[in-house]
């Protein structure tokens, strides 16, 4: 799916609004065909590096190259990329197959040709039979799709979309998620999405870019992201992450022995220490990679004491927050309740399983 | 009037509740305006009796044969249509770039004041504002003073003061804001994003200026024509001073019927077809602007 190719190079991106340091040396290449994720907090300066992607920003410093070529002086209008807008921007006096038609005016196609060409991209997107509507009489859904089609129609080589999920409800995000996707391996052309939701960016994306404060924290995939962040700070934007305070012990050959508190001792692979001295030294671990254990069960590796604090179910989940025995602030655990296992009382003594494995040490 | 029920009866309902806000200045309507409407409409058919003010009422198709066939009404009213037509026409293709710079290329924070100074000239009554252009135009006014201090002419030119052009500057600068302030509100209401889209989609900004921002900006533009229109083609006072009586618009002539040749039922007559005209004019622009709205959100 995807090639070591970049379609884009991003060099030192710098981006200064006048006091105000939006970028702050962006560097990141994005592979030809990748589904490629901005992911951060509003006002992380996710936006305005896929405006200026787009063409819609200058830069201040730096270089911005699409498939080779540097994107300096070249306007939006004539850059090879196509923006889906967070509002889908649907012109409100045109048709739908004149919105998904609006790019096509200097193509030297003939209108017959054109005119297949628009109800083949609305045919691509679910609205087919749906050109002559008036595109103000859509749904948030249908306008989403009109704006994929008037970009995808221009075959461009790099799509850019703006949080184009975030105005639909729950149910309707999670099926354009899988559409998008699809779609995306349906016309092999990269895409780049901007998303504040991090489960949106691990469901869809190849590589993801967490930024934070005009940087990017980390690129990763979506797995090393979240069973490996970096820092902290990652790790807490991205899932659910559980820190107890820990203290290394010793560390030799690739190993760090710590003392984490409520846990005990336990050795961590250098691979999954992380040295971003961004707070104290603690452990940090993911809900699921812990089990409560009923009675009769025993630990697969190790188990420490504590206390349901609190409960909260979820139908096909509880989340458990536990006080571990020796340690002040509790863990969130998730179990699946699976048919059989009761759901534990608030105040229930219990016994938590963990592994040293699936720990990640940020000092 | 409360919306609250009260404690007996049904309460009442909203429909009534409405009739009774809107009772007094239905009133005020009815009386002020259908009502004398009605009576010129009225006068209109009937034959002009030879006392002061007297009207013989013999229902008659007469006055409108004149007023539809004699060249001389003919004439007025297509200079009328022409001076109002062609103010409109200035007021408006001037007024869009004001809007739009004020619309497009002024911060948020300083729209207010260009907005209020965009109405300073209300401050100064209309028939202020005429006779300034007179004093700028007149036989001895600043123009014509200033071009002979500088000994560029020796006598007053004339041309300048009394013609179709010299109304046209007038009523164009006194109907500028009544322009600007629409065409400003339709550019304000259109979303950014769209014009990025335009540019997106490979268009230059020129392009998306007329495939996108013109069409969005329409309503605001023919309510503009409108606004600017209706009153220019039924204004009198600026013929009167700045034309000096010279280059008499229909309405002159519709109040000379009606007041010094005491014929009331020919300018009745003269009087509604040229709210016929108008009205048919006005009417084509209504449709357009419904055309233009039924695609807006």
């Amino acid at each position: 799916m995807t090639s070591a190719k970049p379609m884009i190079e991003l060099k030192d991106v710098q981006k200064w609004y006048g006091d105000y340091h939006a970028l702050r040396g962006i560097n990141a290449e994005i592979r030809a065909g990748e589904f490629f994720s901005l992911l951060g907090p509003s006002g992380c300066g996710k936006t305005t590096l896929l405006r200026t992607i787009a063409g819609f920003e200058d830069i201040t410093s730096g270089v911005v190259m699409i498939d080779g070529k540097s994107m300096e002086d070249v306007p939006a209008n004539q850059r090879p990329t196509n923006m889906v807008f967070q509002s889908y921007a649907i012109f409100p006096h045109l048709s739908v197959e004149q919105n998904v038609g609006f790019g096509l005016r200097r193509d030297p196609r003939t209108a017959v040709e054109k005119q297949k060409a628009v109800d083949e991209a609305l045919e691509m997107v679910g609205l087919k039979g749906y050109g002559k509507r008036a595109a103000h009489a859509l749904s948030g859904g249908q306008r989403q799709r009109v704006a994929l089609a008037r970009a995808l129609i221009l075959k461009p080589k790099v799509l850019l979309l703006d949080e184009p999920l975030s105005a639909l409800d729950k149910k309707m995000r999670e099926h354009m998620q899988v559409e998008l996707i699809k779609l995306q391996r349906q016309v092999g052309i990269t895409f780049i999405l901007v998303t504040h939701d991090q489960e949106e960016a691990l469901v869809m994306s190849d590589r993801i870019a967490v930024m934070f404060e005009g940087e990017i924290a980390q690129l990763d995939d979506p797995e090393s992201l979240y069973r490996r962040p970096k820092t902290r700070k990652v790790a807490d934007f991205i899932g659910v992450m559980n820190f107890l305070p820990a203290t290394v012990l010793s560390e030799a050959g690739g190993k760090v022995d710590v003392d984490v508190h409520g846990f005990g001792r336990a050795t961590i692979d250098a691979a999954q220490v992380s040295n971003s001295h961004d707070g104290a030294t603690a452990v940090g671990f993911r809900p699921e990679t812990l089990t409560l254990l009923y009675e009769g069960q025993v630990a697969a590796d190790r188990e420490a004491p504590g206390t349901v604090e609190e409960v909260v179910y979820y139908g096909d989940m509880t989340y458990y927050d536990v006080k571990l025995d020796g340690v002040a602030a509790p863990v969130r655990i998730s179990m699946r309740n699976v048919f059989g296992r009761e759901v534990l009382e608030r105040g229930a003594r219990t016994r938590v399983a963990w592994a040293p494995g699936a720990l990640v040490l940020f000092r | 009037m409360t919306s609250a029920p009260r404690p007996t009866g049904r309460p009442r309902s909203q429909a009534s509740n409405g009739y009774a806000m809107i009772a007094p200045p239905a009133l005020y309507a009815l009386l002020l305006l259908a009502l004398p409407l009605a009576t010129v409409v009225y006068l209109s058919f009937m034959t002009d009796g030879p006392g002061v003010r007297e009207v013989i009422r013999t229902f008659t198709l007469s006055n409108y044969l004149q007023a539809w066939t004699d060249p001389i009404y003919r004439a007025l009213m297509g200079r009328s249509l022409f001076v109002s037509t062609m103010v409109t026409l200035f007021t408006v293709v001037l007024a869009f770039p004001v809007a739009y710079f004020v619309s497009f290329h002024v911060s948020p924070s300083r729209k207010s004041l260009w907005l209020f100074l965009i109405t300073i000239p209300f401050w100064t009554s209309y028939l202020v504002r005429v006779f300034l252009w007179k004093v700028i135009l007149g036989y001895n006014g600043v123009v014509n003073s200033g071009l002979k201090a500088l000994g560029i002419i020796d006598q007053p030119l004339t041309w300048i003061n009394v013609n179709v052009g010299a109304m046209v500057a007038t009523l164009a600068h006194a109907y500028a804001p009544f322009a600007i302030l629409p065409i400003f509100v339709a550019l304000e209401k259109i979303d950014r994003s769209l014009l990025e889209a335009g540019q997106d989609l490979g268009e230059s900004r020129l392009m998306t200026f007329f495939r996108v921002t013109l069409p969005l900006a329409m309503p605001g533009v023919v309510a503009a024509v409108l606004i600017v229109f209706i009153p220019t083609v039924g204004d009198y006072v600026t013929p009167d001073i700045i034309g000096g009586g010279k280059l008499p618009l229909i309405a002159n002539v519709i109040q000379k019927e009606l007041l010094a040749i005491d014929n009331m039922p020919l300018g009745s007559a003269i009087a509604v077809s040229a709210m016929l005209i108008v009205g048919t004019v006005s009417a084509v622009f209504v449709l357009l602007n419904a055309r233009f709205l039924k695609v807006k959100k």
